[in-house]
């Protein structure tokens, strides 16, 4: 059995309700979004204002974490489904088969660097 | 294992002929590929127009050239269908939908709302 070592769950069911979880969270912010852009007629200090209440920015913390989690469980399924031997012997050759975990291991380290600079990143902005 | 290896395999997806509702399915992984790199133009806009009054007026300049409304257009357009395609998991996952027509009939409408939505926000943008 291929271990899933990697994966943020650690089971599939896991990641399969996180996923949706994550995403409702992110539905939800999405639309608050679009109503806030519309209410607030695009002026800075309204803008600025609407930041600056607890509850915006505890939405737009529970938004970035789900973005983060939300996007390694789409990345961790794209990496195990194409960065594999199989796959990577069919659409290269034996060689580069041979190096998949290695290109899978460096895709999945590369997703998570960015996504935690993002994390860091928008707690910066909701912070300062 | 007992499986018989002269079973035909085939696992070159780029080969079989892809029904609609398999090209709306990869569309909206692709989507949320290209939305990862998407965040960052998403942060930086929220970054922007939080900082300071002037770089708030600064982001509504840059805004207002040709290429910078593409590229924001385009993370948007890409949040959209990955937003409709994955509301209709949603649906999918409470079990509604899942026949061969209902497939094929959501996977048309995932394409015609996003679609009508993506031409919306960039008459919105323009």
């Amino acid at each position: 059995m291929v271990t899933a070592v990697t994966s943020l769950g650690r089971s599939g069911l896991s990641d399969w309700v996180i996923q949706r979880v994550t995403a409702l969270v992110l539905l939800a912010y999405l639309v608050f979004i679009v109503l806030a852009v519309f209410a607030c007629d695009l002026s800075y200090t309204e803008w600025k204002g609407l930041f600056e209440q607890t509850w915006v920015r505890v939405f737009s913390v529970a938004a970035l974490l789900s973005t983060a989690m939300h996007a390694w469980i789409g990345l961790w399924c794209i990496s195990t489904d194409y960065l594999i031997s199989r796959v990577l012997r069919i659409k290269f050759n034996d060689a580069v088969a041979a190096r998949a975990n290695y290109y899978r291991w460096a895709f999945q380290a590369a997703s998570a660097i960015v996504l935690f600079t993002y994390v860091v990143w928008g707690f910066q902005i909701l912070w300062s | 294992m007992t499986v018989n290896d002269k079973r035909p395999v085939n696992l070159d997806l780029g080969s079989i002929d892809m029904p609609l509702p398999a090209l709306v399915s990869i569309t909206h992984r692709v989507t949320g590929l290209l939305l990862v790199a998407g965040v960052a133009v998403l942060l930086w806009l929220l970054d922007a127009s939080l900082a300071s009054e002037e770089s708030f007026s600064a982001i509504q300049a840059l805004t207002s050239s040709f290429f910078c409304k593409l590229i924001i257009w385009l993370v948007l357009a890409a949040l959209i269908y990955h937003t409709v395609a994955g509301i209709k998991h949603l649906i999918n996952d409470m079990g509604v939908g899942e026949t061969l027509e209902a497939g094929v009939a959501s996977a048309k409408a995932v394409l015609v709302v996003s679609l009508v939505l993506i031409v919306l926000m960039g008459a919105l943008i323009w």
